[in-house]
């Protein structure tokens, strides 16, 4: 085997990884992302039943219910839209109404959110990124500790 | 007082680095031995300086000394003292100057252990090693000053956020840190050989084992945060492909396949242009995640508080130093070329083979990492990229990773003989086919790839067992020979093994807990039981307790398993005094077939006594784990081999007649 031949099989190897994997990321990238919306979104845009993404704004005061078993059902909203939302499973321990959620799940046919997961919070004065562009762009006023703030000696 | 000194130590420090950045250099330029010699002071007084700012800083916290700010801000008098002192690295500040001590470290480590190397490229390592602290030093000093003084002070501070109050994150970041900095060594190396323009094995001989080290310390780092998300988070996963997991994970894919083309070059000098680039990736790729991590582009428990001015600044150090380094690169790489020739069937060839595909992997996942932020500044669309792509993309690319790796030992350098390989690995492929029997039987479920992933785990762990065998002649020599064997051989022979075989068993923990973990999540009463995977759970109810800066509930389980008594399970939800914030705290029974998990959710209102109860019984999940520790474990005997121990290089380098230009 000559050394151009033995560079070519390295060559060929490398590009032959590198095409399969540019092909699945590609593949990836078109099938697995999930679209954030808010609830002023979903009422806009018209977000077909199965498709998923994640639903992010405040637990509206007042909404939480516990349904049967270990199913909850609670109102996400913007403050200008809702979205009920049903979700089976141990929520996070900041989860609490008035603060910032970010849902992951899809719409049923009746227009309800099914999340299958519910994010948790990390830190008493974080709220997702998310959560905070999206209100601030539809022009929420955001209280004490819904925004990114470093911890302020009192 | 002690603040300031730490502070006025923290500003030498910085005069220092830039001494030492500018003086040795010089005096490598101009061949002047005393200019050069500058540079091992100056990196031990660096290093003795920070340290010195370091302890300030850590005295600080210790004694709850709240007129400074960044004591204030991120701890509490009634803190245990262990989280006190982790609390000094809790947060952005404390965490930078951790960052610049262990990158300092390094530098003395080259000025104390490096007095063999040759004279230039000893001083331009210091150097450029410098150049990096300098960087961050100012950084530091203008942008996050832990020293700065809060006048009036305060009663009490804030407290750190209780989730990071925990024996295993309390060590995560300086060990990740040790990981992340130690790269900046082979970074260093290689910008050095650059300006120098010339490198050769005796140069991979040195850059492998201190490559090694910050590999072991990245490895443990990795799995301490995994094992701490697993357990404290209540979610029962241990890798969420969060973008700021990915960061540290990026560094460490680059980092092995680094420490796997060093191996060729040391041996074969072949793959040289290809390893000074991996250096300066794998240490770009951790300034990268520094960046993410830092500048508030990503949020997760680790992004510290969001500052546009810290996150410009860091951005311009990653810019100059990446680009720097690339721009030298494509300057003088061209003058490194020297390839040794090599069959594409051989160690070489499996190690490239290796690299190939460990970059691709790490490819898919940078890719994963930034689509969203590009998209986003882009066309302001929100996604999230999350299991489903990388399982998608970084999965399939571990297969033949995997099916390959326990070919790679066997095959001899040069020329190897793969028939002869698989001839020798057909008894590790009958083991991996019986386990992959063993796990479809045992489970009857789950996904169908299953048991060919938990045949790929242990195919590598019975290759790694089995070329050990191999070398000693296990089986085929009499026992006394074994025995001589078994004690001459190199302890890298070990070493390699061992690491093979942690990844083996990694591989098998994560495909078995990801493939068969049992979920079961309702609503209990006082008196109720449920039934997971064997084991029963009766629920006694819940009794509330104090510690030593939390009130909690704690729930009472008592497990058994055929009506005979286990153990009682405590999960608890503690709620702590400062900052005020829930956290879950997971029961968690431990046993070889795997871990049963039980998380105390809310009391459910309106239900009588209620509580929802999330169980998982998660098999073999600790394998991860332990297989992460067994890598560590094989990376320390590889770094205590003779051959690699810092100073052995004398004797070949003796013999090769120093470092020789290459063409």
């Amino acid at each position: 085997m000559t050394r151009k031949q033995r560079r070519g099989i390295l060559i060929g190897a490398a590009v032959a990884v590198l095409t399969l994997a540019a092909i699945l990321t590609l593949f990836a990238l078109k099938d697995t992302i999930v679209f954030f919306h808010t609830p002023s979104d979903v009422a806009e845009k018209k977000i077909a039943a199965g498709q998923r993404f994640r639903l992010g704004g405040l637990v509206a005061e007042g909404s939480v219910k516990r349904g049967g078993g270990a199913r909850v059902e609670f109102a996400v909203t913007d403050t200008l839209q809702k979205v009920s939302v049903s979700y089976e499973g141990v929520l996070p321990d900041l989860f609490r109404e008035g603060q910032g959620v970010v849902a992951e799940g899809a719409l049923d046919a009746s227009g309800r959110f099914v999340a299958d997961s519910v994010l948790a919070k990390h830190d008493e004065n974080y709220m997702p990124p998310e959560v905070a562009d999206a209100l601030k762009a539809k022009g929420v006023k955001l209280g004490e500790g819904a925004t990114h703030k470093q911890g302020t000696p009192q | 007082m002690i603040i300031e000194l730490g502070h006025f130590a923290l500003v030498l420090a910085l005069l220092v680095g830039l001494v030492q950045m500018v003086v040795p250099a010089v005096g490598a330029r101009a061949r002047d031995v005393r200019l050069m010699a500058v540079g091992e002071p100056a990196a031990m007084a660096q290093f003795a300086l920070l340290a010195l700012a370091f302890v300030a800083l850590s005295y600080a916290y210790m004694t709850s000394d709240f007129s400074v700010e960044n004591v204030a801000r991120n701890s509490h008098s009634t803190k245990p003292a262990i989280y006190k002192l982790s609390g000094v690295w809790g947060n952005h500040e404390g965490s930078m100057l951790l960052w610049v001590l262990i990158l300092a470290a390094f530098g003395a480590a080259v000025a104390v252990f490096g007095r063999n190397l040759p004279a230039t490229l000893r001083a331009n390592v210091l150097a450029v090693q410098a150049s990096i602290a300098v960087a961050f030093a100012l950084f530091i000093l203008t942008t996050s000053n832990p020293f700065e003084r809060l006048d009036p002070a305060p009663a009490d501070g804030n407290g750190l956020n209780p989730i990071l109050q925990d024996p295993a994150l309390a060590f995560h970041p300086p060990f990740l840190y040790a990981g992340y900095v130690g790269f900046s060594m082979a970074f260093s190396f290689a910008v050095a050989a650059l300006i120098e323009g010339r490198i050769d094995g005796a140069w991979a001989r040195w850059v492998r084992p201190w490559t090694l080290a910050a590999w072991m310390f990245l490895t443990l780092g990795i799995a301490m945060g995994s094992w701490w998300a697993y357990y404290e988070l209540g979610w029962g996963g241990w890798w969420f492909w969060d973008p700021v997991e990915n960061a540290s994970f990026m560094p460490w894919l680059a980092g092995t396949a680094l420490l796997h083309s060093a191996l060729v070059m040391e041996k074969r000098e072949a793959l040289k242009v290809w390893t000074i680039l991996l250096a300066i990736l794998t240490f770009s790729l951790s300034l990268m995640g520094t960046f993410l991590v830092r500048s508030g582009v990503l949020s997760s428990v680790h992004a510290f508080a969001v500052d546009p001015e810290r996150g410009v600044f860091i951005l311009a150090i990653m810019m100059l130093f990446i680009g720097g380094s690339l721009a030298l690169f494509a300057l003088r790489a061209s003058g490194l070329r020297q390839g040794g020739l090599f069959a594409p069937l051989s160690r070489e060839g499996s190690l490239v083979l290796n690299n190939i595909l460990l970059t691709t992997a790490c490819g898919t996942v940078l890719v994963g990492t930034l689509y969203p932020l590009a998209l986003e500044a882009a066309t302001g669309a929100k996604i999230s990229v999350g299991a489903p792509y990388f399982n998608m993309t970084f999965g399939p690319l571990m297969v033949p990773l995997l099916l390959a790796l326990p070919f790679g030992p066997y095959l001899a350098w040069k020329r190897g003989d793969v028939r002869g390989a698989a001839q020798r690995l057909l008894v590790a492929a009958i083991l991996a086919a019986v386990a992959s029997a063993v796990a479809f039987a045992m489970s009857g479920r789950g996904p169908h790839l299953a048991p060919f992933g938990i045949a790929l785990g242990a195919f590598v762990m019975a290759g790694a067992v089995s070329e050990l065998a191999y070398r000693v002649k296990l089986g085929s020599a009499p026992l006394a020979e074994v025995r001589r064997r078994l004690a001459n051989l190199p302890r890298s022979n070990y070493g390699t093994s061992l690491a093979h075989f942690g990844v083996g068993m990694m591989v098998v923990g994560i495909v078995a807990t990801t493939a068969y973990r049992s979920e079961r999540i309702l609503v209990m009463k006082p008196g109720e039981t449920v039934a997971i995977s064997g084991y029963d759970l009766a629920f006694r109810g819940v009794v509330p307790s104090r510690g030593p800066n939390y009130r909690e509930q704690i729930g009472l389980f008592d497990v058994t398993r055929g009506g005979a008594p286990v153990t009682q399970l405590q999960p608890a939800k503690r709620l702590y005094d400062a900052p005020p914030q829930p956290t879950t705290e997971a029961g968690i029974l431990n046993s070889w077939r795997g871990d049963l998990y039980v998380v105390l959710g809310d009391e459910q209102e309106g239900q009588g006594d209620g509580f929802a109860v999330r169980v998982y019984f998660n098999p073999l999940v600790r394998l991860i784990w332990i297989g992460a520790l067994v890598m560590f474990i094989g990376g320390a005997f590889s770094l205590s081999d003779r051959r690699l121990r810092i100073g052995a290089p004398t004797r070949s380098l003796g013999r090769r007649g120093a470092v020789q230009p290459a063409e």
